[in-house]
């Protein structure tokens, strides 16, 4: 993984509440068995006209959304299904962190494994964001700050482990797996105890 | 003397590894690794891009079931897949399991089906066990009194090589259930009920505990419906305590402890509940006895309400989208709702019990012209069980399809979908825009409900579908 250490970009906003993930990347897509190359297919029923055009109503094709790779969305976004297709797809499209005022756990967790910032901020915070699309921020993961035009800051709380792999560019696993004499020495204890 | 612990607790502090610190997650270990072919390849890929084993394949059970045809093998010897995506995806979970020595409940297996009905049938789900799956509504496990929760790939990866979870402890939430559930009403309905009650992010970074008088009169399938639903109010797990139900429905499944061995597991069991005076982060209480016949009338499963309830109107823009996407009216109950499609089926409700519950409604009862049902059971042994009960038999003579176990139209992505527009009564779990097919519009309710809207042609009240000679 690279590190994850400084996000600078305009924001493109949806603000509908409750985005589960079959909207981030509907089921039929899920038949895959790699995670590459999910970027087309996000948002996909929402994103394309039946006749696979581009949907104007759709608020990131807008043009002024392009690019755009901080998003704003409404509350309890990635709710539902725990398929890590979503953080997957929308990495892959070119997002790099979500704001929110509430982000569903399991997404959440999926997303900080993939190095897609998923940042809960205050509902006034996140009122404020989400009526002023295209505002122009700057997310530091060390000092745990975003940084907004006018010089305002907005401070955030990451669980200091994602915080630590996401600097570093470090996942998960390695972690574990150097516990792994811990791990047995539990084991033998509780399945002596069963 | 220790201080008092909630259930959870008791689980979650027998399972620690190593405490979580202000630096570090806790490491959790995982008794139970589910496994099944949508979101766990990804995963074997890492193994294999390591060079790691499987820690402990005994501790995996794994299934095939979201990809795979409910329809059986047509006369060219194959099976209808849906595309040769997902074909390919269900060779190669067999692939990854012989290569990594995993026991795999595949097509030649009598054991086949859903992979949150399969553990509990097999008795791999035991009370204070820790479970977890690639799958949000792996919560079902909940229902037995162990902590079981949805994960993605990567956490996958990470129980695969090292059978341990990094995780935070999450918070506790009560809902105490008092009273008793009206006669006809059930646990589709409660649950229904208490995510309209809580709201879809009710739950949100919290472990509910479901208990009181109305949950410990419920059958274990019944507890299974209502600890499936608790992902879809946010929650990471549903958990009921374990009780005599519990055992007498474990006891003598194929991995469940036997003789002496038996008795120690259930006076370990006995111990598995919240000890008098321990402290939830929040509470709350439903009263039973006010629930009625429940369904959906907007696009995520919060929006629930009783049939015979107008539809509320939508409080913004978000809201009223939602209403027009399902075509619900403000101020008009759900009730009397033209229906196109009924499925019967999913880790919510493709028990036997649910079977029969719909094919009580169904028995001597034709589906309405022009409606399409779906009975799709959870596994091998649901199929066999029910059709031992001749209950194929009801539901093809009513004009149901009966079908191979398998997620179906639940998660829709085997081929077995609506089409834009058509309205589907679904005893499902998620109502979400184009959840079941693009453009299909889903109501979730109750298998009862299902079988008296598809008889109705439209959303019905299954209490006006009691067949009185049945109900002696």
């Amino acid at each position: 993984m690279k590190p994850v250490t400084r996000i600078h970009s305009r924001t493109a906003v949806l603000t509908d509440e409750n985005i589960d993930t079959d909207r981030i990347i509907p089921a039929r897509f899920l038949t895959t068995t790699t995670r590459e190359g999910l970027g087309k297919l996000c948002f996909n029923d929402w994103r394309y006209l039946p006749d696979g055009s581009d949907n104007p109503a759709f608020p990131l094709n807008q043009p002024e959304a392009r690019g755009c790779s901080i998003l704003v969305a409404g509350r309890n976004f990635g709710c539902g299904s725990s398929r890590e297709h979503a953080p997957w797809a929308l990495l892959d499209y070119g997002i790099q962190a979500v704001l929110c005022s509430e982000i569903a756990d399991i997404f959440r967790n999926n997303s900080l494994k993939n190095g897609l910032l998923a940042i809960v901020v205050s509902a006034a915070e996140h009122r404020w964001l989400l009526e002023h699309p295209g505002v122009e921020l700057s997310i530091d993961v060390r000092g745990q700050v975003i940084t907004l035009p006018d010089g305002g800051h907005i401070r955030f709380e990451l669980e200091p482990f994602a915080r630590h792999c996401l600097l570093e560019g470090v996942d998960q696993l390695g972690f574990l797996l150097q516990h792994a004499d811990d791990v047995a020495a539990f084991e033998a204890r509780y399945e002596a105890a069963a | 003397m220790t201080a008092a612990r909630t259930l959870f607790e008791k689980i979650w502090d027998a399972h620690l590894v190593a405490p979580e610190s202000a630096d570090t997650p806790a490491i959790l270990y995982v008794d139970l690794h589910l496994v099944h072919e949508v979101t766990s390849p990804q995963a074997f890929d890492v193994l294999r891009a390591r060079g790691l084993k499987l820690r402990r394949p005994d501790r995996t059970l794994a299934t095939l079931d979201h990809s795979t045809p409910t329809l059986p093998v047509g006369a060219d010897g194959e099976r209808p897949y849906a595309n040769p995506e997902a074909k390919a995806q269900v060779a190669q979970l067999e692939t990854n399991c012989r290569e990594f020595g995993v026991d795999l409940h595949g097509w030649d297996s009598s054991d086949r089906g859903i992979v949150h009905v399969i553990g509990p049938e097999l008795g791999a789900t035991r009370p204070g066990m820790t479970i977890v799956c690639g799958d949000s509504h792996t919560s079902t496990h909940g229902a037995f009194g162990a902590l079981a929760f949805g994960i993605g790939t990567t956490e996958v990866g990470h129980v695969m090589a090292t059978q341990c979870l990094l995780q935070r402890k999450p918070k506790t939430l009560a809902i105490h259930v008092d009273g008793e559930l009206p006669k006809g009403v059930g646990a589709k309905d409660l649950i229904l009920h208490i995510i309209g009650q809580i709201g879809v992010d009710g739950g949100t970074g919290h472990v509910i505990e479901y208990r009181g008088a109305a949950i410990a009169k419920l059958s274990m399938e019944e507890r299974m419906t209502v600890c499936n639903m608790s992902i879809e109010a946010g929650a990471r797990a549903g958990l009921i305590a374990p009780d005599d139900t519990t055992f007498a429905w474990l006891e003598g499944r194929p991995q469940a402890p036997r003789g002496e061995a038996w008795d120690r597991a259930v006076a370990r069991w006995r111990t598995l509940k919240t000890d008098d005076g321990a402290h939830y982060d929040r509470e709350l209480r439903i009263d039973a006895a006010a629930v009625k016949p429940t369904v959906t009338y907007g696009t995520h499963p919060g929006m629930a309400i009783a049939m015979d309830t107008p539809v509320p109107a939508a409080r913004n823009a978000v809201e009223q989208r939602a209403l027009d996407y399902m075509h619900s009216r403000a101020g008009q109950p759900m009730q009397g709702t033209p229906v196109d499609v009924v499925f019967v089926g999913s880790c919510t409700n493709s028990r036997l019990s649910d079977l029969r519950e719909a094919a009580s409604v169904l028995r001597g009862r034709r589906v309405a012209d022009g409606v399409r049902m779906l009975v799709v059971p959870g596994s091998e042994a649901v199929r066999r069980d029910a059709e031992r009960e001749g209950l194929h038999e009801v539901f093809t003579a009513a004009g149901a399809e009966w079908r191979v176990p398998g997620c179906s139209m639940c998660i829709a992505m085997n081929g077995d979908l609506a089409q834009p527009g058509q309205l589907v009564v679904s005893t499902s779990n998620r109502n979400f825009e184009g959840r079941q097919g693009k453009g299909a519009r889903t109501v979730l309710a109750s298998p009862a409900t299902a079988a008296a809207s598809a008889v109705a042609g439209a959303i019905a009240d299954p209490r006006e579908y009691t067949n009185q000679e049945q109900a002696a």
